[in-house]
C-alpha cells in the first residue's frame, strides 16, 4: 500500500482507528485475558487458601487435571449439571416460555399482560428472596406445600433435590424465553399459518414446517444463552446448599465448595478451566446442529 | 465532523487513565505508629446484635469500645474503633477471614476458632504476637492468669499467636419434662453407650418426639466432628491423631459409626435432620420446643442458643427443664486413658491482624479486651470458662452450669490436633457419619473413609488401621 488515503469509510486512517480500539482493547486483556491466563496458571498448582500451600504453592503440572476426572464426586458433579440444564434450561424454560408464548401470540389485552406480567415477576425478584420463598414452599416441617398437598413431614428438598431445584429453575428463568419466544413468533407471516390451516396441516405439522424455519435463528440464541447461563448457574446453592450429602451438587457449587469452603483454589481452578471447555463443547455443538449453513456464493 | 488528532490523542490518554485509575492511598503526615494521635482500630467477631452470639456483639459494642476510647482520651489519642459483626455458619466466616487477610485487608483484632491459627499462621496470615506488636506482649501481666493449656489454643510451634477467649466442653443436654413423661430420672446420667440407647427407646414412645440428636452429616460442618464423632471416638479409646498417624478404618472408628447406624437405623434419630442444611439450627429450635429428647452440644448451647434472655431459640424455664449429663464412655473405663466419661474441648482465641496500620495501639485494644474487668463484663451472668483463672474463680461458684463444666468436664476433656490438613480429615469423618446415618452399614463407611483420609494424609503409611 502507498499513501493513499485509508481505505475505511470513516476515513480515519490506521493509527487513528487503532487509537479507538486501545482502551477497549486494555480493558478486555486487563479483565478478561488476564484472569483468564492466571485462572489455568493456578490450575496447574497445589494453592490453597490456607496452610503452607497458600504460602508457598507449587506446580503440579497436570495433578489437579487428573484427580478431577477420576473423582467420583466431580463425575457425579458433572451429571447433575447436565441434568440440571436439560431439564430446566432446555425442556423446562425453553418448552414453557414457547408454549406460553405460542398460545398466547394472536391475545392482546388484559389477560396476556397478567400471565407475562406474573412470568417476569419470577424473574426479576432478587435470588435471596425468591430462594426464601421456596425454601417455605418446600420446607418439610411447615411448607406451604405440604399444607396444600396434605402431606406433612414430605421432605421434597430432601427425597427429590434435583427435581426440586429443576422446577424451581424452570420457573425462575421462563420469562426470557417467552419474550424472545414471542418477538420471534411476530416474524411468522399469518398469511402462511392461513394457508397451511387451509391445506390441513395439523397444529404440529403448522409448527414444524412454517413456524420453526422462520424462528430457527431465535431457537438457536435462546438455547445457547440459557444452556450457557444455566450450566454455571449458583443460585441452587441457596435452596439445597448442593445437599443433601451432595446429591444436588452441581458443577458450580461444587467449585465452590471445593475452592471456598474446602480451601483448595488450584483444583478449584482446574474444575473451573474444565468448566469453560465443557462451555465451549456445548456452544459448539448448537452452532453445528442449528446453525444456518451459508449457501456459497 | 473531523476529529483533530491531537483530540483523539487528548481523549484517549484521558479514556485510559480513568480505566488504569487504581484505587489511589491517600497519604497521612501524622506522626505514625506507637505515636499516632489519632488511630483507627477495628474488631472482627462472628457475632452479630440480635442474631448469632448476640450477647458477645453487644459487648464489644456497648462495652469495651467506649471505654477504649475514653482510656485513649485520657492519654490524648482520638481513638475511633469499630466492630465488625458476622452471622453466619463457621466455615463461612472462616472463608472470608482467610480472603481478608489474603489480600492484606481485615480488621485489627480478629476472633478465631482456635483450630485455624495452625492453617493461618503456616498460610503466612497471621504472625507471633511479639513479632506484631513487639516485646509489650511478652510483658502484659494477662499471660500469668491463663493456664499453659489453654494459652495451647492460641499457640502454634510453640509461639503465641493470639489471646484465647476461654475454652468449653460439651456435654449431653436432657429435657426433664420428656425424660419424667417416658418414666426416666431426673438426674440422669448415663454410664455407657448402651444407656443413651435405652433412654432413647423409653422417649420413643412419646409421640411428636425426637429420641436422641449427635450431629451428622456434613452439613452441620465441624459441629458434627465436635459433637458427634469425636466425643464419641475418645469414648472408645481413639484418637483421630495419634503418634504421626491419623486413624483410620480401626476399631474405635467402626464403633463410633455403628453408634450412629443404632441411633438413625434404629429410628432414634431423625436422619432427615442430618441432611438438611439448616439442620442444626433446626435442632436447636425443635430442642426448644420440647421435641428433642437428649441432644449432644457444648456449653454454647446453654450459653447462648436456649439461653432464656437473648438465645437464639429461647427456652424460658431453662433451668428447670433442662438437665446436663457428662458424655459416657462406650463403655465404663473404654474412653482414652482409661476415663469412664469425656468430653471434647476447643475454644476461640483473638489474634492481631498482621497487616494492622497500628499493631501496637490493636494490641492495648487485645489486652484491655481480656483485662479481668473485660471479661467479668463479658460474662454478663451466661456461663462460659473464660481463659483467666482469677475471674473464673470469683464467677465460678455462682453458676451451676459452668461449675459442672469446669469442675467435672474439662479435667477429663481432649483437644483436637491444630494441624493444617486436620479439617480435611474431619470432613472425611464427617462424610462417613453421614454414611452411617443413611443406612450404610458401619464397615462400609468405615472403610470408604479410610480411603479418603489416605488420599488426604499422603498414603496408608500415616494412617492407622
Amino acid at each position: 500500500m502507498g499513501a493513499s488515503p485509508a481505505p475505511d469509510a470513516a476515513g480515519l486512517g490506521r493509527a487513528r482507528a487503532a487509537g479507538f480500539l486501545v482502551p477497549s482493547m486494555v480493558l478486555i486483556l486487563l479483565f478478561l485475558v488476564v484472569p483468564a491466563a492466571w485462572t489455568i496458571y493456578l490450575g496447574v498448582t497445589n494453592y490453597r487458601l490456607t496452610g503452607l500451600a497458600a504460602a508457598n504453592p507449587e506446580i503440579v503440572g497436570l495433578d489437579n487435571y487428573t484427580r478431577a476426572l477420576t473423582d467420583e464426586r466431580f463425575r457425579t458433579s458433572l451429571l447433575l449439571t447436565l441434568q440440571f440444564v436439560l431439564g430446566s434450561a432446555v425442556i423446562g424454560q425453553a418448552g414453557l416460555g414457547f408454549a406460553i408464548a405460542f398460545a398466547l401470540r394472536d391475545r392482546r389485552g388484559p389477560l396476556r399482560r397478567v400471565v407475562e406480567a406474573f412470568i417476569l415477576l419470577s424473574w426479576i425478584l432478587p435470588s435471596s428472596v425468591v430462594a426464601f420463598l421456596w425454601i417455605a414452599l418446600l420446607d418439610r416441617d411447615a411448607g406451604t406445600l405440604n399444607a396444600l398437598l396434605g402431606t406433612p413431614g414430605m421432605a421434597w428438598l430432601l427425597d427429590h433435590p434435583m427435581l426440586s431445584i429443576i422446577i424451581f429453575n424452570t420457573w425462575r428463568g421462563t420469562a426470557f424465553s417467552m419474550m424472545l419466544y414471542a418477538a420471534a413468533l411476530e416474524n411468522v407471516p399469518r398469511s402462511h399459518l392461513e394457508t397451511a390451516r387451509l391445506a390441513g396441516a395439523s397444529t404440529w405439522q403448522q409448527l414444524r414446517d412454517v413456524v420453526f424455519p422462520r424462528i430457527r435463528g431465535h431457537v438457536l440464541t435462546n438455547l445457547l444463552l440459557i444452556s450457557l447461563w444455566t450450566f454455571n448457574d449458583f443460585t441452587p446453592f441457596l435452596i439445597t446448599a448442593g445437599g443433601p450429602e451432595q446429591r444436588s451438587e452441581v458443577l458450580a457449587v461444587y467449585v465452590y465448595k471445593v475452592a471456598l469452603s474446602g480451601g483448595e483454589l488450584g483444583f478449584g481452578a482446574a474444575i473451573s478451566f474444565i468448566m469453560l471447555l465443557i462451555n465451549l463443547v456445548i456452544a459448539l455443538v448448537y452452532l453445528r446442529t442449528l446453525g444456518r449453513r451459508k449457501e456459497a456464493p | 465532523m473531523s476529529v483533530t488528532p491531537r483530540r483523539v490523542t487528548g481523549v484517549l490518554a484521558a479514556l485510559t487513565a480513568v480505566t488504569l485509575a487504581a484505587t489511589a492511598c491517600g497519604g497521612d503526615s501524622e506522626p505514625a505508629g506507637k505515636d499516632a494521635k489519632n488511630i483507627t482500630l477495628t474488631i472482627a467477631s462472628n457475632a452479630i446484635a440480635g442474631g448469632k452470639n448476640s450477647a458477645g456483639a453487644e459487648w464489644i459494642e456497648k462495652w469495651v469500645i467506649p471505654r477504649f476510647v475514653e482510656a485513649q482520651k485520657a492519654k490524648g489519642i482520638t481513638a475511633k474503633v469499630s466492630f465488625v459483626p458476622s452471622g453466619v455458619d463457621d466455615e463461612q466466616y472462616k472463608t472470608k477471614l482467610a480472603l481478608g487477610l489474603r489480600s492484606k485487608g481485615g480488621a485489627d483484632v480478629v476472633s478465631v476458632d482456635g483450630i485455624w491459627v495452625g492453617e493461618f499462621a503456616q498460610a503466612g496470615y497471621l504472625k507471633p504476637l511479639s513479632e506484631v506488636a513487639g516485646d509489650q506482649v511478652d510483658k502484659w501481666d494477662g499471660w500469668s492468669q491463663i493456664p499453659e493449656s489453654v494459652q495451647g489454643l492460641g499457640t502454634f510451634d510453640d509461639k503465641r499467636y493470639g489471646v484465647p477467649q476461654g475454652t468449653d466442653g460439651r456435654v449431653l443436654y436432657y429435657n426433664k419434662k420428656l425424660f419424667a413423661q417416658a418414666g426416666l430420672p431426673a438426674d440422669w446420667q448415663p454410664k455407657s453407650w448402651q444407656e443413651i440407647l435405652d433412654a432413647g427407646a423409653k422417649l420413643k414412645a412419646l409421640p411428636g418426639v425426637t429420641p436422641i440428636q449427635i450431629n451428622a452429616g456434613t452439613a452441620m460442618g465441624e459441629a458434627t466432628s465436635m459433637q458427634g464423632a469425636l466425643p464419641l471416638l475418645v469414648g472408645a479409646g481413639g484418637e483421630i491423631w495419634k503418634d504421626g498417624k491419623w486413624a483410620g478404618a480401626n476399631q474405635p472408628v467402626k464403633d463410633v459409626l455403628d453408634f450412629y447406624t443404632k441411633v438413625y437405623g434404629g429410628g432414634l434419630g431423625d436422619p432427615k435432620l442430618q441432611q438438611e442444611a439448616k439442620g442444626r439450627d433446626k435442632s436447636f429450635e425443635e430442642f426448644a420446643a420440647g421435641k428433642i429428647g437428649i441432644l449432644g452440644e457444648g456449653d454454647y448451647f446453654w450459653r447462648s442458643v436456649i439461653n432464656p434472655k437473648d438465645g437464639i431459640a429461647k427456652m424460658p424455664d431453662r433451668d428447670s427443664t433442662v438437665g446436663y449429663a457428662m458424655i459416657p464412655a462406650k463403655q465404663p473405663g473404654a474412653g482414652i486413658r482409661g476415663q469412664d466419661f469425656v468430653s471434647m474441648s476447643g475454644g476461640g482465641v483473638d489474634v492481631l491482624n498482621p497487616n494492622s496500620k497500628y499493631p501496637s495501639q490493636a494490641f492495648e485494644l487485645l489486652a484491655f479486651m481480656h483485662s479481668a474487668e473485660a471479661t467479668k463484663a463479658q460474662l454478663a451472668g451466661a456461663a462460659r470458662i473464660t481463659s483467666r483463672m482469677d475471674v473464673n474463680k470469683e464467677v465460678l461458684a455462682s453458676d451451676p452450669m459452668l461449675n459442672f463444666v469446669a469442675e467435672k468436664v474439662l479435667p477429663l476433656t481432649a483437644y483436637r490436633p491444630p494441624l493444617a490438613v486436620y479439617p480435611q480429615v474431619s470432613v472425611a469423618l464427617q462424610e462417613a457419619t453421614a454414611a452411617a446415618a443413611s443406612g450404610k452399614s458401619a464397615d462400609e463407611a468405615a472403610a470408604a473413609y479410610q480411603k479418603k483420609v489416605e488420599g488426604i494424609v499422603g498414603g496408608p503409611g500415616n494412617v492407622s488401621s
